[in-house]
């Protein structure tokens, strides 16, 4: 899929030019979007979903091209940007195979094999499987965290995703975030998580609504990164460790 | 002048998504006024002054049937638009009973759609779905992507001319990209002499004028009956024969 996300700045929230005047995303590239609350991470979402055209008050120019040309507004709508947040639920009634089988339907992919495929990779990113059979409304927070996840990498059109702070979901994020790039998409992500913020090649730091600066992970930070994610699985390991009624000991997390 | 008809189910997000173009359009320096047509209540013409200190109308149907009131008073409307001088007049209509549409041949007919409706809501929204020019999802920010998309395939196949916006009624993300094209659409200087895209309902039983008791002596004027099959002859299991 031959797309691409540019973001050219603007201003930010005191009306200066914003420091970082463009960013071009290509598929499978991942920026990570960081800085404090209220430092215009989901005004920046905003303006991608919505392709702001030097019109919102951050006065960015959104682009997203799919092989070189806009795409038409009336497949925009809802086929573009895919969105994911905490606040994204399901609110069908069905099963899982059922509700696979109704987006196949409605971009006109063929049904019957995707709900095996689908159901199998979001297996991959939460520790309790799901099944075919399983009903929507019974998953489990990060079972329906997965699907979703799943769902948009294999079946979603949309060549650019953007999450706003799922990190708390009971999934495996990193996996996750993999998942979505491993089938071209380009995902802008929200995150407060430091691995999550090294997982990405690139993230961009925001502060009083504007683009502060954009960096890549450095060779000093790969390294960080390794250390952060062996103590990242000890806390992992805790985690299932207690859940199941475990108790830790002290040795454990040396 | 621009007038744009907004219509949609009740608490869909209609004011809430007038409200956000409406900022827009301040902001941009365009002088804007709401009418709001309601059978209930009328106090939303207030939140449109109190929020945006813009000019509101609010006109309630009463006992009267919501569309036809509705459609009694357009041009008054839109005289009352040309006279404050306003360049955008939002005329937003509530309820209605998905057996009609207000929508108007010529005039930007915007329908608002609520994906908390279910994925099922585009295929029994009627005329008021099937006739309008530009459909805002709300509330899609709240469901899965790919219950988004099977909404917005549910809109395609009953309305493919129809451009699809989503608009966060809380926020306003995405209310630029409807204005976008709301704009392009074209200008009414008046509403004399065109067309609804759709017929009304006809008003003509007793309950149309003020009938509130229940019973076969009551009933007068145009009047049909449910058809009840007769108990255990053929296709009995819809009728109720207790």
């Amino acid at each position: 899929m031959g797309a691409r996300l540019e973001i050219y700045g603007g201003t930010d929230r005191l009306g200066n030019k914003e420091p970082v005047e463009q960013i071009s995303l290509k598929a499978g590239d991942s920026l990570a979007v960081v800085g404090p609350t209220g430092s215009g991470k989901s005004e920046l979402l905003a303006d991608i979903e919505q392709l702001a055209d030097g019109d919102t008050p951050s006065r960015r120019t959104v682009r997203l091209l799919i092989n070189d040309s806009a795409p038409d507004a009336r497949v925009r709508a809802s086929s573009v940007v895919a969105t994911l947040s905490q606040r994204t639920n399901f609110i069908m009634d069905i099963t899982v195979q059922g509700f696979v089988d109704m987006h196949a339907a409605s971009l006109q992919k063929a049904s019957g094999a995707w709900a095996g495929e689908v159901v199998s990779l979001a297996n991959t990113l939460c520790g309790e499987p799901m099944r075919e059979n399983s009903l929507l409304q019974r998953l489990s927070g990060g079972q329906t965290r997965a699907l979703m996840i799943a769902d948009i990498a294999l079946m979603s059109d949309a060549p650019a995703v953007l999450i706003d702070e799922v990190e708390n979901a009971g999934i495996d994020k990193y996996q996750a975030l993999s998942v979505l790039r491993g089938h071209g998409k380009i995902t802008v992500m929200a995150t407060h998580d430091p691995m999550l913020m090294l997982s990405s090649p690139f993230r961009l730091v925001m502060s009083e609504g504007g683009m502060r600066s954009l960096l890549s992970v450095s060779l000093e930070e790969k390294k960080c990164r390794a250390t952060l994610s062996a103590l990242d699985a000890k806390l992992l390991y805790a985690r299932e460790l207690l859940r199941k009624g475990g108790t830790v000991q002290e040795g454990y997390f040396a | 002048m621009k007038a744009v008809i907004v219509a949609g189910p009740p608490s869909s997000g209609k004011t809430a998504v007038v409200v956000h173009m409406t900022r827009q359009l301040l902001a941009a320096g365009e002088r804007t006024a709401a009418v709001k047509f309601d059978t209930q209540s009328s106090a939303y013409p207030d939140l449109y002054r109190e929020r945006l200190g813009i000019p509101a109308l609010g006109g309630m149907s009463g006992y009267l049937c919501p569309d036809h009131y509705f459609i009694s008073n357009m041009e008054e409307a839109l005289a009352w638009g040309r006279s404050i001088r306003v360049r955008w007049l939002f005329i937003e209509t509530a309820g209605l009973c998905l057996r009609c549409a207000p929508h108007i041949e010529g005039v930007p007919a915007v329908t608002v759609v609520d994906c908390l409706g279910g994925v099922q809501a585009p295929a029994k929204m009627g005329p008021l779905l099937t006739l309008a020019d530009i459909v805002l999802l709300t509330k899609g920010d709240l469901v899965s992507q790919a219950e988004r998309e099977v909404i917005a395939f549910g809109v395609r196949s009953v309305n493919p001319a129809a451009a699809q916006y989503p608009v966060n009624g809380l926020v306003g993300t995405g209310a630029l990209g409807a204005l976008r094209a709301i704009r392009a659409l074209d200008d009414v200087a008046s509403f004399e002499g065109r067309k609804l895209r759709h017929d009304m309902p006809a008003a003509i039983c007793s309950y149309c004028t003020g009938e509130r008791r229940i019973g076969r002596r009551f009933q007068a004027g145009s009047v049909e009956k449910l058809y009840v099959p007769e108990a255990g002859g053929k296709g009995a299991n819809g009728g109720s024969a207790a």
